[in-house]
């Protein structure tokens, strides 16, 4: 059965709280705290982007385990460094796999990286790779000002995907997809733009709710056979009510819940989450993990721990609670430095 | 740095990989042709060996200096880090103020931006340190 073989996750140090943006724009943190259910949010240094990003989550996940037969790395994020010139290649070339190997870039805003975890797994289960490398990582954009701004954050999670050895197996995994028009980012525009309240419920929660139901319909579940659920998170509001809305309780997404802290990683956003929750799952443990990406679609994934997590070394890189709570604080000043919001001269 | 230069030197930059003499041993970075110490024992056999990302600081220095490069990053701490394999690299330490910076500190080597040719051109990446 196809499933995850390794896995890791990389978080930037850097921080800033609400209160720190909202005193800059005049708005009441106390509201956008509520309203959200954001607290702070992850800031990338001004020397780390998206590919530096995969490659140190990836390297975390082949301190847990290193596999050398890999036979393809994809790598999902709607802020690649470059326009033309893949992600992939430089990951592929910095973890050593390249040159025997394919790679590409994928896109499809916060859903990217599961798109790319759906493709290793076909690709493993026909037998074309031994294992597959899945990562999504974003460092993401809001305009300053914008109510993006105080979610927007940097983050990512790799997967080695394969069919020996697995610590948790993917039994099934359903998809939808719409041509939905709720946040979009033109080429050549440094920001991208969004619907305000019709990101909610034609967007994220209609793509949510359905995948959730179709898969637990398609494997004969209930949220109570579920020990964990993990649903993409734009900001803490939205996945609280869809997970409250399909049945689940607050102790089932607490643990994947991380967006209250680090912000949304956009295509780390889920799957980051998933790493949380599989940082103390035990075998046997069933969890649901629903990714959304705007434009829209969703990913739902049937996941069920096997005995393999016992022996595998978790310890060998930073769980992502403990990379959550190490971070660092920094004000409005620097945070606009860091993200090259700051007019330079020649 | 001119596109054949960086591209030819991908492999110490990403993977910290340097050489090892079949001789003596000695491992370094960045990567020789010849040990130093074995001399002609030591020619056409020297292995590639990719370094542990793990040391401790040898020595730093803050550096103020307005470089065009490294202004967001100013001030910024300069090491000679010795490598757990034992070659003294000098790089950037990153994630951290320099009143955090003490001599004998761990470290270890991390995947960063270290500058970009301009706007349009390409990006160099390659090892800096931070604090573990």
């Amino acid at each position: 059965m196809v499933g995850i073989v390794s896995y890791g996750s990389y978080i930037p140090k850097w921080r800033i709280k609400v209160e720190e943006i909202a005193r800059v724009w005049g708005e009441d943190p106390e509201d956008i705290k509520n309203g959200l259910f954001i607290y702070s949010k992850s800031v990338p240094g001004p020397d780390e982007d998206t590919a530096t990003i995969s490659v140190e989550a990836l390297r975390n996940a082949l301190s847990r385990k290193r596999i050398n037969d890999v036979g393809a790395i994809y790598v999902g994020s709607e802020s690649h460094p470059y326009a033309v010139k893949p992600t992939a290649t430089i990951v592929a070339e910095a973890t050593g796999f390249s040159p025997n190997i394919t790679a590409a870039d994928f896109e499809f805003a916060c859903k990217a990286g599961t798109a790319a975890i759906q493709t290793v797994m076909g690709m493993v289960k026909a037998g074309m790779i031994r294992h597959g490398i899945a990562i999504g990582a974003d460092t993401s954009q809001g305009a300053p000002g914008d109510a993006l701004e105080y979610s927007a954050s940097a983050g990512g999670t790799a997967f080695i995907i394969g069919e020996k050895d697995t610590i948790a197996e993917i039994k099934a995994t359903y998809s939808i997809t719409t041509d939905t028009p709720d946040f979009w980012r033109r080429e050549g525009q440094d920001y991208p733009r969004h619907g305000g309240r019709f990101t909610g419920e034609p967007a994220y929660f209609r793509h949510i709710l359905e995948t959730s139901k179709k898969i637990m319909e398609l494997m004969k579940t209930k949220p109570e056979d579920y020990s964990y659920a993990v649903f993409h998170q734009p900001n803490g509001k939205f996945p609280s009510r869809a997970a409250k809305t399909l049945g689940f309780k607050e102790s089932q997404i607490k643990q994947g819940l991380i967006v209250p802290y680090i912000g949304n990683t956009y295509s780390g956003s889920m799957i980051t989450g998933l790493s949380a929750i599989l940082d103390i799952a035990k075998p046997g443990d069933r969890i649901l993990a629903v990714s959304f990406g705007s434009g829209a679609g969703s990913d739902a994934f049937h996941i069920e721990v096997t005995d393999g997590i016992e022996n595998y070394p978790r310890e060998n890189a930073p769980d992502v609670w403990k990379q959550i709570n190490s971070g660092k604080f920094i004000d409005y000043a620097i945070y606009a430095k860091f993200k090259g919001k700051i007019k330079m001269g020649e | 740095m001119t596109i054949p230069r960086f591209w030819r030197e991908f492999e110490h930059r990403y993977r910290l990989i340097g050489t090892k003499c079949p001789s003596c041993g000695r491992v370094y970075f960045p990567p020789r042709d010849v040990c130093p110490y074995c001399h002609r024992e030591s020619v056409g056999k020297m292995q590639k060996y990719e370094l542990k990302n793990t040391g401790k600081i040898y020595s730093f220095t803050v550096v103020y200096q307005d470089i065009p490069d490294f202004k967001e990053l100013k001030p910024y701490i300069m090491a000679i880090v010795e490598m757990d394999d034992g070659p003294k690299i000098t790089g950037q330490i990153v994630d951290a103020s320099p009143e955090e910076i003490k001599i004998g500190m761990p470290v270890k080597a991390v995947f960063r931006r270290i500058r970009e040719e301009s706007p349009s051109g390409i990006i160099e990446y390659g090892y800096k340190f931070v604090p573990i």
